[in-house]
């Protein structure tokens, strides 16, 4: 989100925020998180894609809101008031190529009103099939969840996006040699994927509450936390839109601590560490030990103020609009050792791996007699391996999360070793010795996440060292 | 009205207030110049070597801004305090001085300190590059008057035509966004230069207002942030791989700056701002040069010495600049011909680090006579 785009949602959430006695305020942010998935999507040189990524967006919240209604939930009123609208606002998009300042919702120039009504009526028509033919299916959940994450995995990697770059753009009859993994941003992708896998998860489970499609649109593309996050869960999100809530000075006051805090985090402190953070470009430049050291731990900054900056305007604009979204950091560099790290880092990520990866592999090794040890390596490695394939497929960030994973397994370890055998230091020295170890550790793997080549990543580590 | 109403409105209005007074008090105090002082080099971080300037800031760590107080304040020559054995030079100009694709080792200055030079009295001699990348006499005039308190010994101030033409002495973006100081600089000196034109970029009070300024504000900032980089990397200028180069084939123009043939004239040239520096020097020699350039031997070569300059307008130029120079006893050396050809980039002012020897050994040889200083 840029600052303007920062400032016009505040704007809206201070405007309305007086007058939710007239206003109904779940049709509100369902309007306004639908145009604003259109509006935050950046610019493509893919003909059209600036608007056929935000609507499959709609269409893939649409097509699995269809597919989880419980079998005995029959589609109400305010669901085919909800439909129509979603459809109209996606045909209007469209329209706005006529109306000159509205274009500009749109990065690029919106398509013709066809294309986007051929669009629409797919999307009506798969979502459709998928209510009246295989709703509540297991296959058909599992085969959902599959389908997301595949296209998780052509985002993240650069061959395949690059690939699929090229497909749309045959498609679109322009020149797939010009290809580019670049061209595929799909904003936000990586945590409506997330949200998307845990309702379809939860409904296969037999423990999805019933969600009314505006609610659980707005749900998966709520706009403050589309962009980076954090991922909330469906049966503490939706229940929010259905209380009262006038915006008083109290809400107020909190909100905008949270606004401003996140926004000197973001585009204060990250920004301005950015200008000399570790990068592929100068991580090449740097001689000295010294220096390298300072742009790396400018990188570690920058990347939780970027960050945490961001979830603290989530969090913030949620509050102006009566929805309190959940806490993603809580002074992450200030814990002592890895494990109280990522509970504090990303921590709604966190959870949901643990919660839909770690926990049932572990249960399903551990039913089948697998060594406690092993289970505790293999579920440690391929958890955080599997957060780093999150952030992208490309051996950086595996090696990050390996790092992360094998750092989690050896405090485990280390955890039960220094129970058998209590040390006698006191918490005087323990404490800033873990905060420092465990600083440093996370700090040393940012080298793998900030440079995509292994050969800078082994640059940078021989000037840390001194042997360059 | 409740009461949680009435707080809400409140906040609001004070917010707006307050925050309207802090941009109109502001631009009341105008504490730009204040601001321009305050820096983080030559203490946190060392000091540049030449003056900031980046066309491509993310790559050169470096930018253009327009605030002399914050460009002299981040040059090495504001951390350093003059030394009772320094014999000090300031290096003036354009992008040929400044060291344009060049790095600081290969600029005029640089390759003037590789040489080590000593006064006749034994002082160390201390070249600094106080280029600019725009050519403009006013704006060297205008870098040379803000200079002077720094205590310079001699003042070296390579030329070239291009800075002399009347109608490009405002087309310098430093000029034009240091409207009031050129402007000064006009009455104190009774430059030939309309202190109206328009390019000179007139301030209101929303202009001088901290909204206004916030550009300004935000490259002074930009300016510190880069200074990490600049510190650790000592990269301020980006040099690509595939340098285009200089035309040689010319169009064949005689047109120059809107001039015609057969002469320029003195009245078509700001001789006067070059005078006005001169003697804005005061006591400290003035040693004027005029920069080698590019002869093409190309199409229209016949025409034309180079893209910049049509023959009869630089062989005019050439022989006033050397007839005022007799007239009014400046100390002056025409160094036109002095690098080989093959020694020019992008433009034909422009020098390789070969050319920049070159032109450093005519150099040499004319402090050695004129100056006396010797390695």
């Amino acid at each position: 989100m840029t600052l303007t785009q920062i400032f016009i949602f505040t704007a809206l959430g201070l405007v309305a925020g007086g007058f939710y006695k007239r206003v109904n305020r779940g049709w509100l942010l369902f309007l306004a998180s639908v145009l604003a998935v259109f509006w935050l999507q950046p610019a493509s040189l893919i003909r059209n894609l600036p608007f056929v990524l935000p609507a499959a967006s709609l269409g893939l919240a649409t097509a699995v809101w269809a597919l989880t209604l419980p079998r005995e939930t029959k589609i109400s009123r305010q669901d085919w008031w909800a439909a129509g609208i979603l459809g109209g606002l996606i045909l209007l998009v469209s329209a706005t190529r006529f109306i000159e300042p509205l274009s500009d919702l749109l990065a690029v120039r919106p398509p013709a009103v066809d294309f986007a009504a051929i669009f629409v009526l797919v999307l009506a028509l798969f979502a459709g099939l998928l209510f009246w033919l295989v709703r509540g299916r297991m296959l058909a959940l599992y085969l959902s969840i599959m389908l997301i994450v595949a296209i998780l995995i052509v985002i993240k990697s650069p061959p395949l996006a690059q690939a699929a770059s090229g497909a749309l753009r045959s498609l679109s009859g322009q020149d797939p040699a010009l290809a580019s993994p670049l061209d595929f941003g799909w904003l936000g992708f990586s945590y409506i994927a997330f949200r998307l896998i845990h309702v379809l998860r939860d409904r296969a489970a037999g423990r999805l509450p019933a969600v009314s499609l505006r609610d659980f649109v707005t749900y998966i593309v709520f706009f403050p936390a589309l962009t980076s996050g954090p991922i909330d869960r469906v049966e503490r999100f939706t229940p929010q839109l259905q209380t009262d809530f006038l915006l008083d000075s109290d809400q107020l006051l909190t909100a905008g601590r949270r606004l401003i805090t996140g926004l000197f985090m973001k585009f204060v402190l990250a920004d301005a560490l950015a200008f000399f953070a570790l990068n592929a470009v100068n991580a090449w430049q740097v001689q000295s030990a010294g220096w390298m050291w300072l742009l790396l731990l400018a990188f570690s900054f920058r990347i939780f103020f970027d960050f945490a900056g961001y979830t603290h305007i989530a969090i913030g604009l949620g509050m102006l609009f009566g929805v309190v979204l959940p806490e993603n950091f809580d002074q992450p560099y200030l814990k002592q050792n890895l494990t109280a790290f990522w509970n504090s880092w990303h921590m709604t990520l966190t959870q949901w791996v643990r919660s839909y990866y770690f926990n049932p592999v572990a249960r399903w090794l551990r039913a089948h007699k697998i060594p406690i040890l092993l289970v505790i390596l293999f579920g440690q490695l391929t958890t955080m391996g599997l957060i780093g394939l999150w952030h992208g497929i490309t051996w950086n960030f595996i090696t990050w999360g390996f790092w992360h994973g094998a750092g989690l397994f050896i405090h485990n370890q280390w955890t039960a070793f220094s129970k058998t055998r209590p040390f006698s230091l006191s918490p005087s020295i323990t404490v800033p010795l873990g905060i420092i170890a465990t600083f440093a550790f996370v700090t040393i793997g940012w080298v793998w996440f900030a440079l995509p080549q292994p050969a800078d990543a082994a640059r940078v580590f021989s000037v840390l060292v001194g042997m360059k | 009205m409740d009461s949680q109403k009435i707080s809400f409105v409140r906040l609001i209005v004070k917010a707006a207030l307050l925050f309207t007074v802090v941009i109109l008090l502001f631009g009341a105090v105008n504490p730009m110049p204040a601001i321009g002082h305050m820096t983080l080099y030559n203490w946190l971080l060392p000091g540049r070597e030449r003056l900031p300037y980046g066309d491509d800031p993310e790559r050169s760590y470096n930018l253009n801004l327009y605030s002399l107080e914050a460009m002299f304040a981040s040059h090495k020559l504001a951390g350093t305090s003059k030394a009772a054995d320094e014999f000090r030079v300031f290096v003036i100009g354009d992008s040929s001085v400044w060291g344009f694709l060049l790095e600081n080792k290969d600029t005029l200055a640089g390759a003037l300190n590789a040489a080590s030079l000593h006064s006749a009295d034994g002082r160390r001699v201390v070249f600094y590059n106080l280029g600019h990348p725009t050519i403009s006499l006013t704006k060297d005039l205008m870098i040379l008057d803000y200079a002077m308190q720094y205590d310079p010994d001699l003042i070296l101030w390579p030329v070239t035509l291009e800075a002399f033409p009347l109608s490009k002495q405002t087309s310098s973006p430093l000029v034009q966004n240091n409207a009031n100081r050129v402007r000064e600089l006009i009455s104190r000196f009774d430059l030939p230069v309309d202190p109206n034109n328009v390019d000179l970029v007139a301030q209101d009070f929303w202009d001088r207002s901290l909204i206004g300024q916030r550009r300004n504000l935000a490259d002074i900032v930009r300016l510190q942030l880069y200074g990490f980089m600049w510190a650790a990397t000592r990269i301020d200028v980006h040099i690509p791989e595939e340098i285009k180069l200089r035309a040689v084939d010319l169009e064949a123009s005689e047109d120059f700056a809107g001039l015609q043939p057969p002469e320029l004239r003195a009245v078509d040239l700001a001789i006067d701002v070059l005078a006005a520096g001169i003697q804005r020097a005061g006591d400290v020699p003035v040693l004027v040069i005029n920069e080698p350039i590019f002869v093409s031997d190309g199409a229209n070569s016949e025409i034309r010495y180079n893209s910049f300059y049509p023959r009869w307008a630089y062989d005019s130029y050439r022989s006033l600049l050397q007839e005022q120079s007799q007239q009014s006893g400046w100390n002056y050396v025409d160094l036109w011909q002095a690098v080989a050809n093959s020694e020019f980039t992008n433009t034909p002012i422009h020098l390789t680090p070969q050319g920049t020897l070159e032109l450093t050994d005519a150099t040499l040889a004319v402090f050695d006579d004129q100056f006396k200083l010797q390695p």
